[in-house]
């Protein structure tokens, strides 16, 4: 709820499948109705059916009245361009620049957990403008630094991602069930900037694997309105299983 | 150096005549064109027209040693890596969807080094098949710098004569067969694709060898009606297997959803029996039934039906 109105109307949108994409949706029913929606399946401006959202990007549901469907190298070569406004990705493990490993646990030679891998995330992480992630705030997902760097967020921080040669700006806001954290300017390390209804800094801290930083001036976030519920609820209806 | 040399990839194509001639063959002779330890591209990406039928017929005849790229990876690889006909594959991810979880039988065979995953950027891997159907030995782009996933695959940093930037060169992949499945095409390979067409069109042009499958053969008359949806001409294709349904349980747009109830089924029994249940799969639907055609069978019509009026549904304004 948080992510979906950090969505602006009349913007492009690179969404994951899954929470991104549900809140882009979400976003299009309320502040951002001309809100255009990318997927990597090559898939440009669908308009999804209520409790038919899809599991992939690549897939019927995922397509239905779509203006334009591309090859897949097409539409992130789009990101590349500079199109996409948005890039908006899950994290299975972030850390505290807001690098993304969703590649392996453990030694890559050997890994201890062999994770699916970047799939588009590493090309929405590195090509989009600005890239919002949305995650559920727990330790072992907040690391201090990643075991390997699937998706560039800002590397070892400061001016690191730039002198790596990566031309966009990377992400911005990390969005969980706690709390809405940013990137201090200078050291690019994640910081609190406002708490969700009734969480407290100290419940943020203790579930995450870093040194937090805090903003001076931290907000708090509004809760969800009838409105919002009523539509998410429509929304999720048989997506969240598998019918 | 991973690539081959572009002038040698030219003369290999110079020297093979793909003629304006009666490509249709039976499923069993055209797969006798894959080798053991060729890599093999596979069209379609997850769970969008995997050339199914075409993959069946590979594990039925016991292909070895494959090494398979694919955009994004679905179980397809899992049979073949648990069945040994494969020891790796080239791809930016696997599993079938975020309900299904994690693939525990590629976990389990990469964790253990009895397979291999050489992981790619979605982007990276899309410009490694353009690169190779342009005839370019690599294109530059911005994505992957910075990432760990540079340091386990062979790309070069460039810095760019032009202007000064830094970018990532990624080497051409030009794959010894690819495998497309399409909605139609005629019997000379003209390949018509409805809808996303993945990166089929840039791994067929980039392979040595191309095989297509398609949901109904028609006559050339049928192709220069819609030639804006034609994706391969015949040039580029070797064989043409006429193959209905040819990506169930998978997707086919445009005609059949894919059958999510079939991947709950396959993943409830591997969660029940392990690896072990890979091989009770690749019995009861590959080994144990005459061809393709009596896989499908073996659902009954009334539950493709229902993947097709499924379709249907979805596709209707």
């Amino acid at each position: 709820m948080s992510a979906s109105r950090l969505l602006r109307d009349h913007r492009v949108v690179f969404a994951g499948v899954g929470v991104p994409l549900l809140a882009s949706v979400l976003a299009k029913r309320r502040q951002a109705p001309d809100l255009t929606i990318v997927l990597e399946g090559g898939i440009i401006g669908p308009s999804m059916l209520a409790g038919k959202l899809p599991i992939s990007t690549n897939e019927m549901r995922a397509a239905r009245h779509a203006a334009m469907l591309t090859p897949i190298a097409d539409v992130f070569l789009l990101a590349q361009r500079g199109f996409l406004h948005y890039g908006f990705l899950g994290a299975a493990q972030i850390d505290v620049h807001g690098n993304i490993n969703t590649s392996f646990i453990g030694p890559a030679a050997r890994p201890r957990v062999r994770l699916p891998g970047t799939g588009g995330a590493n090309d929405i992480a590195s090509l989009c403008n600005e890239v919002l992630i949305v995650t559920t705030h727990e330790p072992r997902r907040f690391v201090e630094r990643v075991d390997f760097v699937t998706s560039p967020g800002h590397l070892a921080g400061g001016d690191a991602r730039e002198k790596a040669g990566l031309i966009s700006g990377g992400p911005s806001t990390v969005v969980t069930d706690l709390a809405l954290l940013d990137f201090e300017p200078e050291s690019r390390r994640m910081r609190l900037r406002a708490l969700q209804p009734g969480v407290g800094v100290d419940d943020v801290r203790a579930r995450t694997g870093f040194e937090l930083l805090v903003h001076p001036e931290l907000d708090e976030l509004q809760p969800p309105d009838d409105e919002e519920l009523r539509i998410l609820r429509e929304l999720e209806g048989s997506a969240a299983g598998v019918d | 150096m991973v690539g081959a040399p572009t002038r040698r990839l030219r003369e290999e194509l110079g020297g093979k005549l793909r003629p304006v001639a009666d490509k249709l063959a039976p499923v069993d002779a055209a797969m006798r064109l894959v080798g053991d330890g060729d890599h093999l591209a596979i069209g379609g990406t997850l769970y969008s027209r995997t050339p199914m039928a075409l993959l069946f017929e590979l594990l039925r005849q016991g292909r070895t040693g494959l090494v398979l790229s694919r955009p994004l990876t679905c179980y397809e690889a899992e049979l073949f890596l648990a069945a040994g006909a494969a020891t790796g594959i080239v791809t930016s991810w696997v599993g079938i969807g975020l309900p299904w979880g994690i693939s525990r039988v590629v976990r389990e065979l990469v964790e253990d080094g009895r397979a291999t995953y050489e992981e790619w950027s979605h982007l990276a891997l899309g410009l490694r098949y353009k690169a190779g159907a342009m005839g370019v030995p690599f294109l530059p782009t911005f994505t992957m710098l910075g990432s760990d996933l540079v340091r386990l695959v062979d790309t070069h940093e460039l810095t760019c004569p032009f202007t000064g930037e830094k970018v990532l060169l990624v080497p051409a992949l030009n794959p010894d067969v690819a495998l497309v499945h399409v909605q139609r095409a005629d019997r000379f390979g003209n390949a018509q694709i409805d809808g996303y067409t993945h990166m089929d069109a840039d791994m067929a042009a980039a392979a040595r060898t191309v095989i297509v499958s398609a949901e109904e053969v028609v006559e050339p008359e049928r192709i220069i009606e819609r030639p804006d949806a034609t994706i391969l001409p015949h040039f580029l294709v070797d064989a043409v297997v006429e193959a209905p349904m040819g990506a169930y349980p998978h997707e086919c747009y445009g005609r059949y959803e894919a059958d999510f109830a079939h991947f709950g089924e396959y993943v409830d029994a591997i969660r029940r029996d392990g690896g072990g249940a890979v091989s009770a799969y690749l019995d009861r639907h590959v080994h144990r039934q005459p061809d393709f055609a009596g896989f499908l069978a073996s659902f009954g019509e009334a539950r493709l039906e229902g993947q097709r009026a499924r379709a249907r549904e979805l596709m209707a304004l």
